[in-house]
């Protein structure tokens, strides 16, 4: 049987999720393609990290949507136990606020049948205030959904690529893809900055970039538009939190800001839904505005939020919103090979894997139809531990073997040196070639607790350093153009200009 | 007849912050108003005719269990020497062990004060 | 059973070398936790001079300062490990604290008498200070941004503009125009300079580095790297008054916005807290409301001077001495100390009478030609000013205390 090679555009959560899915397969040779410096950098580690059950879409609007959401549920509940991802299942109540969003809740009920998301139902308010005891008691009930789930999500994309990797994918960082090349109606490969890299299969998963990607293709139909949701984050030990996933039903002013409990322990509430223009792609900028909304709405779902002052960040993320929502995963015929999953708006995040099992299935082996059999040595188990959570024997053994595991690093989360030094190794493994600030926070949550690595960070600095062998000035959040420092400390007073002050 | 010149300064002495004003006809002052106590005037004086601060900052060492060792001015020096004397620590390097209070610059863009060490450095070996 | 030590200090900076020092003089089994690697804290990257004028009688600089307490204590060999961190403290009883420390030995489960918690304090941060925008590169601490340049030697940026005018940033503006940086503005939200006037006249004045009062950063821009900041007036409630945005073009943006007491293990061991002094509530003897914790430094209170903080650990063991002799602090009656007029925080917040105490206090706004009255006990004590920027230290003879029946109310008043 002859191989196809495949190209995958971007390592977002959805590239990510169909190279994993890819890399089962014996006849294929994958190569994932990704501009930044690591895997899920642009927006799948901003968002409200939760694995929606399913019921939110209309499968006579968005026909995908509902179906793989469903599906991706399902599939999240086992790839985060094989991928070492922390999640947890607590369930989600859509509040109805007042007796009429009851109607509203009772839609979504219908929608959650049709769609067979399972243990959906109506609880009245007193069976709300035993699900939540937090929530404002005056609400009129609630639809809940047992089935949902929040998960680390900026752990996600780099955790699938390291197991894909380690399954054969090949991963191209800092790769950004500068045209496609097209043959008598078939695709060839993609021109890059890094030059060209044949294909037979290109799959387009550039999430806000996913319109450029499918143009240089000549599928120019559709334009994907940045969408904005801000949050704000507690600290861990701010009170009270929720034991749910809580949102309300949704208005014609928003879908609804939502209140967690997220992974690290902290409440969450968010997210705004701006519309930004076309060429907005990298605004993640935070406002006042934005903010307040949040609060506001966030307010009405809970008895109380935790004071102000115990809020540790706010943050932005951007949604890849496609016209009219709906997803554009598609096979064509001109250029032959050529599939987009493209504006993978929400739930997208929910429904990657899904997405990834949907274009396998549906596109390459049915529509393209290209015969594929299943390895069978494939190892879905990525092995990942935090120290913390470890007993202290096997603490002991790791520091035994390692004094640096001894070593804790970033004190408000309880990361150790060991960690870090272990997680520089598998992004080296994993073919990151730019170790970065970032990327230690997507993967072991250091910098991101109380202090916001106030503290820590010129320590994690220090060991990326250290660890590949760069100056501490040259280590960087994300990459060039954002490194620690600019030299070291006499750089200006050596150089002529500066000194501007001590005239 | 010399120009007249009118200084405006706040004192440092203590917390209070007095604003002191000077004038000076030439380089005589003829009027000192605001202090709140002698100390304050002869800050002022000082001030006026020569100011004067220690200078601090830190210099590379090699081999040593910091990067840096941290350094200041015996002395205060003349303000004016401040930039002279930060471009000369711009320029050296030394190597560990330091020890605090070690000279590392005698007389430094002679200013009568030397450049001394206030963090010491010990030697540690290269790791293989 | 006898426990492992007498006394554990959690945290090796001044407070917790100090505490260490005196309770091994005092005869005690003594163990310092430090999580960094090096012992000396905070005062290591402090490279400029203003320490240990009262204790030591000598202008220092921070490193000068804290190396005659990390040679004395080397020299007096007490146990202590570098890289340790303190995961739980657990009160089993009042004789016996079980703590679980990790260090590059292994898992350590000790138990102790009493405990000092010294760990000082962390920085307020970005998003505690409600400044919107984009997250780039090039926004740091003033506390990160000195061990950068002062430890590590590296210069975070070129042009700067910083937040705060407490002394650190007031510092920080210094050290950076020194090595050649161009400092472009300091930003305070408060209409008077947080830092001591000593600072701002050479800190500021010196390189003409432009302070900008009651003026705030609401906004960060640049998408990869800081690009401008924006500032707004603030009106007397320090809200933006609308219509006065200015942009200030920049690569680096300092937060100097202050310090809260790093409490972390200590609030899970269930110590009460004090909202005022975001520290624990604490006796003359500077023990916790779990007896035999003591807590010192900045983790108590945040201090002006690193004197006061040696001074808080030399009380903190002998405090710890005081209650291993006793098997507890063995004072019967406490009276409260409570905040007055202008007053925005005070410790210790419970007086026994049968010491004279070392109070330390802030007001909440700057006045002049005040006393501070304490109308229990008829006690009048004139000071020509007071500011939020300058810790009050003042100390009440046990005999006054006594006079007071359950509280002691302190309060600012002005002069007729």
């Amino acid at each position: 049987m002859e191989r196809k090679k495949v190209v995958v555009i971007g390592a977002g959560v959805v590239g990510a999720s169909i190279v994993r899915v890819l890399s089962q397969y014996n006849e294929l040779d994958v190569y994932l393609l990704e501009k930044n410096v690591d895997a899920g950098m642009g927006v799948s580690k901003a968002n409200t990290a939760i694995i929606h059950p399913g019921h939110e879409d209309d499968p006579k609007k968005c026909p995908l949507r509902a179906k793989l959401c469903v599906r991706g549920n399902r599939l999240w509940h086992q790839w985060v136990k094989e991928l070492g991802i922390p999640a947890k299942f607590p369930g989600e109540l859509m509040i109805a606020i007042e007796e009429d969003d009851l109607k509203v809740a009772e839609h979504y009920l219908e929608l959650a049948q049709k769609n067979g998301v399972p243990g959906v139902r109506l609880v009245d308010n007193e069976e709300l205030r035993k699900l939540e005891p937090n929530v404002n008691p005056n609400v009129a009930g609630a639809l809940w959904a047992p089935t949902a789930g929040v998960m680390d999500s900026p752990m996600a994309a780099p955790a699938l690529v390291e197991n894909a990797v380690a399954n054969g994918v090949r991963f191209f960082p800092e790769t950004e893809v500068q045209g496609i090349k097209i043959e008598n109606g078939e695709v060839k490969g993609v021109k890059t900055n890094k030059g060209f890299i044949e294909a037979d299969i290109i799959i387009n998963a550039a999430g806000l970039y996913s319109d450029k990607i499918s143009k240089m293709a000549g599928i120019d139909y559709f334009t994907v538009h940045p969408r904005k949701g801000e949050y704000y984050v507690f600290d861990d030990d701010a009170t009270p939190k929720v034991t749910r996933i809580l949102h309300q039903t949704p208005t014609p002013v928003t879908k609804g800001v939502y209140v967690i409990t997220e992974m690290h322990d902290g409440l969450m509430i968010g997210p705004t839904a701006e519309d930004l223009p076309e060429d907005a792609k990298e605004d993640t900028s935070t406002t006042k505005e934005g903010l307040d909304f949040v609060w506001e709405w966030a307010q009405k779902l809970v008895k109380e939020l935790p004071p102000k002052n115990k809020v540790i960040r706010t943050f932005a993320g951007l949604r890849p919103e496609p016209p009219d929502g709906r997803w554009i995963i598609e096979a064509y015929d001109d250029p032959w090979g050529f599939i987009n999953a493209a504006g993978i708006r929400s739930p997208g995040f929910t429904s990657a894997p899904a997405i990834a099992y949907y274009i396998v299935e549906e596109l390459i082996q049915k529509k393209l139809d290209i015969k594929l059999t299943k390895k069978s040595h494939w190892n879905p188990y990525r092995r990942a531990y935090w120290f913390k959570d470890l007993p202290p024997e096997k603490q002991n053994e790791l520091i035994k073997q390692d004094p640096a595991y001894g070593n804790v690093v970033c004190m408000c989360r309880e990361i150790t040196e060991g960690e870090i030094v272990n997680v520089i190794t598998r992004m080296k493994s994993m073919g990151v070639k730019i170790i970065t600030l970032d990327g230690i926070k997507m993967r072991t949550g250091a910098m991101a607790g109380t202090c916001q690595g106030s503290y820590c960070r010129i320590r994690i600095a220090r060991i990326i350093a250290r660890e590949t062998g760069i100056p501490l000035w040259e280590v960087s959040f994300r990459g060039k153009g954002t490194e620690y420092g600019i030299g070291d400390v006499k750089v200006l007073l050596r150089g002529n200009g500066g000194d501007k002050n001590a005239e | 007849m010399s120009e007249i010149r009118h200084f405006k300064l706040t004192c440092i002495i203590c917390p209070l912050g007095c604003e002191i004003e000077v004038k000076m006809e030439g380089d005589k002052i003829v009027e000192i108003t605001g202090f709140g106590c002698p100390k304050g005037r002869d800050y002022a004086i000082q001030e006026v005719i020569a100011p004067k601060r220690v200078v601090m900052s830190v210099i590379k060492v090699n081999k040593g269990d910091f990067p840096t060792v941290s350094v200041k001015t015996d002395k205060p020096v003349p303000k004016e020497l401040i930039p002279v004397i930060m471009k000369e620590l711009a320029k050296i390097e030394v190597e560990a062990p330091v020890k605090i209070g070690q000279v590392i610059i005698g007389n430094v863009a002679n200013s009568g004060a030397n450049i001394i060490a206030t963090r010491p450095s010990r030697k540690v070996l290269p790791v293989s | 059973m006898q426990n492992d030590y007498d006394v554990v200090v959690i945290g090796g900076g001044p407070a917790g070398l100090a505490a260490a020092i005196r309770a091994r003089e005092l005869g005690l089994r003594v163990l310092l936790l430090e999580n960094r690697e090096t012992l000396g804290g905070i005062p290591l990257q402090c490279i400029h001079p203003g320490f240990g004028l009262h204790y030591f009688k000598e202008d220092l600089t921070g490193t000068e300062f804290i190396y005659r307490f990390i040679y004395k204590f080397l020299d007096m060999e007490i146990e202590h490990y570098t890289g340790a961190h303190v995961v739980s403290i657990e009160p089993f009883s009042d004789l016996e604290k079980r703590l679980r420390v990790v260090t590059s030995k292994g898992v350590l489960d000790i138990t102790t008498t009493t405990v000092i918690y010294t760990t000082g304090a962390r920085e307020r941060h970005l998003f505690e200070i409600g400044i919107t925008g984009h997250r780039p590169a090039g926004v740091y601490t003033a506390g990160e941004a000195q061990t950068m340049m002062d430890i590590d030697g590296i210069m975070p940026g070129k042009e700067i503009v910083i937040v705060g005018s407490g002394d650190v940033g007031l510092i920080m503006a210094r050290r950076f125009a020194l090595e050649g940086a161009h400092v472009k503005a300091v930003i305070e939200i408060m209409s008077y300079p947080g830092g001591l006037t000593r600072n701002v006249v050479q800190c500021l004045q010196d390189f003409g580095i432009p302070l900008y009062l009651s003026h705030a950063v609401t906004r960060i821009e640049g998408t990869t790297k800081v690009e401008k900041v924006i500032l707004t007036k603030v009106d007397e409630n320090l809200r933006p008054v609308p219509g006065t945005e200015k942009e200030i073009e920049c690569d680096t943006v300092v937060i100097a916005a202050g310090l809260v007491p790093y409490l972390k293990v200590l609030e899970r061991a269930g110590v009460i807290i004090d909202p005022a002094t975001k520290g624990p509530v604490v006796n003359e003897h500077l023990e916790t409301s779990i007896p035999g914790i003591f807590v010192a430094g900045n983790a108590l209170v945040i201090n002006d001077l690193v004197d006061y903080v040696v001074e808080q650990g030399e009380l903190a063991a002998e405090s710890a001495y005081l209650y291993i002799q006793n098997k507890g602090i063995p004072t019967k009656k406490w009276r409260k100390l409570v905040k007055g007029r202008n007053i925005r925080l005070i410790v210790p917040h419970y007086l026994s009478g049968d010491n004279d105490v070392i109070i330390y206090a802030r007001v909440q706004k700057p006045e002049e030609n005040v006393k501070l009255h304490f109308p229990e006990i008829n006690k009048e004590i004139k000071l020509p000013f007071v500011k939020p920027a300058e810790m009050i230290r003042i100390k009440l003879r046990k005999e006054d205390i006594t006079k007071a029946k359950d509280k002691i109310t302190m309060e600012v008043v002005l002069n007729e």
